[in-house]
């Protein structure tokens, strides 16, 4: 498992967030958060004790714990072989560990290139 | 055959909070499939599927369908019919599965959804309580025309014939690996969780042809293709 960088803004394994959370910077969730998430130019990532009921709004994320709730990734999703999640996935690029568990859509949106 | 309560015992028995999750053993098999190949025709000349994936989460097949530009929904049946919340007793007080609140909280899509249903071996290993509600619910939410592949044993290779993920690698090439199941059973004094391992899904009966045909009633066309391993194929059109 990928230890949080040093620098990152994160929530702890015994924090409980319930409502809207944004920001402007990335983000490492080890706890409960229950609401929305939206990350917009920035990354997520829900650390192997994350426990996550939300809808994702982010630049990338990562999962290693669970997720509950739909994954709007405008570059990438990472589902690491923990991770367990309920809920479509939109996306650019997606890749997924052998041993994820997925129960949703998987959407790949592709932006042309000129 | 096992019944409800000898499955649910095996996978729940001395286990607190049970979160009981497919792993995978590493050795794939390889195995070429005709009602593979045969479907594979439909989502090559076609554009903008809807395919829905019924065995464990695989990467694989995200993949290949999303690089064709398919979209692809992916539900674990199996893994999701051995929530204890499903077991109830009956008039007769023995243990049996909620069909209705398990139809509630899975395949919840509306209907005529999807072009292409993947149920592999489902059918031969999902509880019998299930197995009419399901594909009844299967034949809702596939598409007038849109076809459904499940895989059928011929023989009862017995209790220990191993239940397989499938992953496509080809037109009508599979990777078949054995799934055992992963049951988090306790957290240790250092806060580590302790994993077990148990056997896989048991197969749970053998259907014949006319069990299959019957099964499938309701959809308008039904094909068999009969491989050298002991699996029926069907591929069955709404």
């Amino acid at each position: 498992m990928s230890a949080p960088a040093s620098g990152l803004a994160q929530i702890g394994k015994s924090v409980f967030i319930k409502g809207e959370l944004s920001g402007s910077e990335d983000l490492y969730v080890d706890g409960h958060v229950e609401g929305s998430i939206a990350l917009k130019g920035n990354s997520l990532t829900v650390g192997p004790n994350g426990q996550v009921k939300a809808s994702v709004d982010a630049k990338g994320v990562v999962v290693q714990g669970k997720l509950d709730g739909n994954i709007q990734a405008s570059d990438r999703v990472e589902l690491r072989k923990s991770a367990v999640v309920n809920g479509d996935i939109s996306t650019q690029r997606i890749s997924i560990e052998e041993g994820a568990f997925l129960k949703g859509k998987v959407d790949i949106h592709r932006t042309d290139t000129k | 055959m096992s019944s409800v309560s000898q499955n649910f015992m095996k996978f729940f028995r001395g286990s607190s909070g049970p979160e009981t999750t497919p792993a995978q053993s590493s050795q794939k098999l390889t195995r070429r499939s005709s009602g593979l190949g045969e479907l594979s025709r439909t989502w090559e000349s076609a554009e903008g599927l809807c395919i829905l994936d019924l065995g464990s989460t695989s990467p694989n097949n995200i993949r290949h369908f999303t690089e064709r530009g398919h979209r692809i929904y992916s539900e674990d049946l199996l893994t999701a019919s051995t929530d204890p919340e499903l077991l109830i007793k009956d008039e007769e007080g023995n243990v049996a599965l909620d069909s209705r609140k398990f139809l509630a909280d899975n395949l919840v899509y509306p209907a005529a959804q999807f072009d292409v249903i993947f149920c592999w071996n489902l059918p031969d290993y999902l509880d019998e309580s299930l197995v009419k509600p399901v594909v009844g619910r299967l034949w809702s939410v596939l598409k007038p025309g849109g076809m459904l592949l499940a895989f059928f044993h011929t023989r009862d290779a017995g209790p220990d014939s191993p239940c397989h993920r499938f992953h496509i690698v080809g037109g009508d090439t599979l990777e078949m690996q054995k799934i055992v199941l992963r049951r988090e059973a306790r957290r240790g004094p250092t806060g580590a969780v302790h994993t077990a391992l148990t056997d896989g899904f048991q197969l749970q009966r053998v259907f014949n042809n006319r069990h299959i045909e019957n099964l499938f009633r309701d959809f308008a066309s039904i094909k068999f293709f009969l491989a050298r391993d002991n699996i029926r194929e069907v591929l069955v059109v709404r």
